[in-house]
């Protein structure tokens, strides 16, 4: 199926426009609901960026996501929200160059193992530098951002990544990612610069969950270390946009509406249990919908497509 | 003697993450699976010994003794279970790991869950044999002493089952030549599920060790596997001795931080020097060709 160049940006803005009125009628418990799900559909869509071409696995969300978080809790009462946006972004567009240029030379297992850890690792250093330097090491976070606010941010955060998924996809660099994550060796061999493709593409993808963070902080009036670094974040991420498929752009999403529903109904009455369950999910997801709701409903189109064929010929 | 106490604490760290590693460095350079979960059976072989020390007084030696085969059998059974179906899904070796790191981290979700869930967040620790030696002019608790010679023992003696042995050399064998080691008449599967089977034991072993003098909780079987697979990597892929030296290394350098820099910075040393050797030395200090 070839679409017209035109029509995804379209039909992206189209969407975001349908959901913009939304929190006018909703009620409190909908639109924290509502915000939950934008929050994991930027993350995971942010993640899939980087992580649906070139199959590195990033488990480095949280560590992004907190540092945004923590950039809004240390400036958010000193200088005008939008220039805080602003230095979040370059934060951790800085972190994610140091930290892709460093790792994203090793084979693709070192790299799921540095960035495991590296929401642990940046979590101890801001322990430590707030138990050193800050006195505390919780932190609290007076901004007035109102729970509106936040949703329509992130729901222009959503579109901004979105397009620039589809303009990554049409570049070069989209080629580049596609090789990529087919087969390394071929791609180097083709002329491709893997490491600047993917420390480009892996930039671009942080950034942007820095930014969720940091409009996503003001929803806490207290945060410290654990809360904003906990590192299910970064597994529900993966495991929504698992469950979706990261082979499409718009796949993270499917996975992340299901999800998060589930996990608040579960956060709610299984408080205990809940990270049995999840854990559960995870294993279910990983043996019996391995290419995600996207795979699926490929696979379904293509039945369709077959048993149409196969139609105009009642006799066989 | 300050230093001495700082380095002698080192080694003995250092030898238990080496046995750790160990563990891992088999069931990861064998069956090539990446196991995630493998700090949560850490942790769970631990509140094993607690229990049976506190609620029975049974010492952890003999704790070992149940530990080890018990962990054996689970992780066999796990590789049988779980893993058998990835291997044949797997079209490519890159698609076993990701698959196998995405499946273990379900079950590290689940045993982490299962023992929140019968233990509870707090920390625990029991008290056996916490009498101080001297050793070189520096005061040791014998708990670590013996932990710490239990591993190298238990070190010792896996080396010379794998180098000395027929089952040994065959798994070696696997190791080094998955796609070759069929034609000799080699059953890889039965063998990988072997040496995922023993890698639960060492992990078993060294929880069990580790509960001798630590304090622990539920949720700290994460930080036992980062620092098992910052020593594999860091040793080579695969390479026992090489485990060894890469424990030792963060041992010592996880002591030296916390004496003379500060311990909240323990984490932040090893990640640099696990950047800083694999950058050097991409394969690891003891890893042979490129993978």
């Amino acid at each position: 199926m070839t679409m017209k160049p035109w029509l995804p940006p379209l039909l992206v803005l189209a969407a975001a426009a349908a959901l913009a009125p939304l929190p006018i009628v909703a009620g409190s418990y909908w639109m924290a609901l509502l915000v939950n799900i934008l929050m994991y559909a930027t993350l995971a869509t942010a993640w899939a960026l980087f992580s649906g071409p070139t199959h590195y696995v990033s488990l480095a969300t949280a560590a992004f996501f907190g540092l945004g978080a923590y950039t809004m809790a240390f400036l958010g009462e000193t200088l005008p929200l939008p220039l805080v946006y602003g230095v979040a972004a370059l934060i951790g567009a800085v972190v994610a160059t140091v930290v892709g240029l460093s790792t994203l030379r090793l084979s693709g297992v070192y790299f799921v193992i540095f960035t495991f850890g590296l929401a642990e690792l940046v979590r101890q250093l801001v322990t430590w530098g707030e138990a050193k330097y800050g006195g505390t090491v919780g932190r609290f976070v007076f901004i007035d951002v109102t729970q509106q606010g936040i949703y329509w941010m992130l729901l222009g955060l959503l579109v901004v990544i979105l397009l620039t998924g589809l303009a990554i996809q049409r570049s070069r660099l989209g080629w580049a990612l596609r090789a990529i994550g087919e087969d390394e060796t071929v791609a180097r061999h083709a002329g491709i610069d893997t490491t600047v493709s993917k420390v480009a593409v892996f930039v671009v993808s942080a950034t942007f969950m820095t930014l969720v963070g940091a409009i996503m902080a003001p929803r806490w009036t207290y945060i410290d270390p654990s809360i904003a670094f906990n590192p299910i974040i970064s597994f529900q991420v993966l495991i929504m946009a698992l469950l979706g498929g990261a082979a499409r752009l718009y796949g993270p999403i499917l996975g992340v509406v299901p999800l998060a529903i589930l996990f608040e109904i579960l956060q709610a009455n299984f408080p205990n249990y809940f990270s049995i369950l999840l854990g559960i999910a995870f294993l279910v997801i990983v043996y019996f919908v391995p290419n995600g709701i996207v795979g699926l409903i490929d696979q379904g189109r293509g039945a369709i497509v077959r048993a149409a064929r196969r139609r105009p010929h009642p006799a066989e | 003697m300050f230093l001495v106490d700082v380095i002698l604490s080192g080694l003995i760290l250092g030898g238990i993450y080496a046995l750790i590693a160990m563990g891992l460095s088999l069931q990861y350079g064998v069956a090539r699976i990446m196991n995630l979960a493998y700090g949560e059976f850490t942790i769970a072989a631990s509140f094993l010994a607690y229990v049976l020390f506190s609620a029975a007084g049974v010492s952890p030696i003999l704790a070992l003794a149940v530990a080890m085969p018990l962990s054996f059998a689970l992780n066999w059974g796990i590789y049988r279970v779980l893993m058998t179906p990835l291997v044949r899904r797997a079209k490519s070796p890159g698609a076993l790991e990701v698959d196998s790191i995405l499946a273990t981290f379900g079950l590290l979700f689940v045993v982490q869950g299962i023992l929140l869930v019968v233990f509870g967040g707090s920390y625990v620790s029991y008290s056996y044999l916490a009498v101080p030696v001297q050793i070189i002019g520096s005061t040791v608790a014998l708990n670590r002493l013996l932990a710490a010679g239990l591993a190298v023992a238990i070190a010792l003696a896996l080396t010379a089952f794998l180098m000395r042995t027929r089952i040994g050399t065959a798994i070696r064998a696997v190791s080094v030549n998955p796609a070759a080691a069929p034609l000799v008449g080699i059953d890889t599967t039965a063998y990988a599920a072997f040496a995922f089977g023993l890698g639960g034991a060492l992990v078993a072993a060294s929880g069990v060790l580790v509960s001798m003098f630590f304090t622990f909780n539920a949720a700290m079987g994460v930080v036992f596997t980062m620092k098992a697979l910052i020593v594999v990597i860091m040793g080579g892929v695969g390479n026992i001795f090489g485990a060894l030296v890469a424990g030792l290394i963060l041992g010592l350098a996880e002591s030296l931080t916390a004496a003379f820099l500060d311990g909240g910075l323990t984490l932040a040393v090893n990640f640099a020097l696990f950047l800083a050797i694999l950058l050097v030395k991409p394969t690891g200090l003891f890893g042979k060709a490129a993978r």
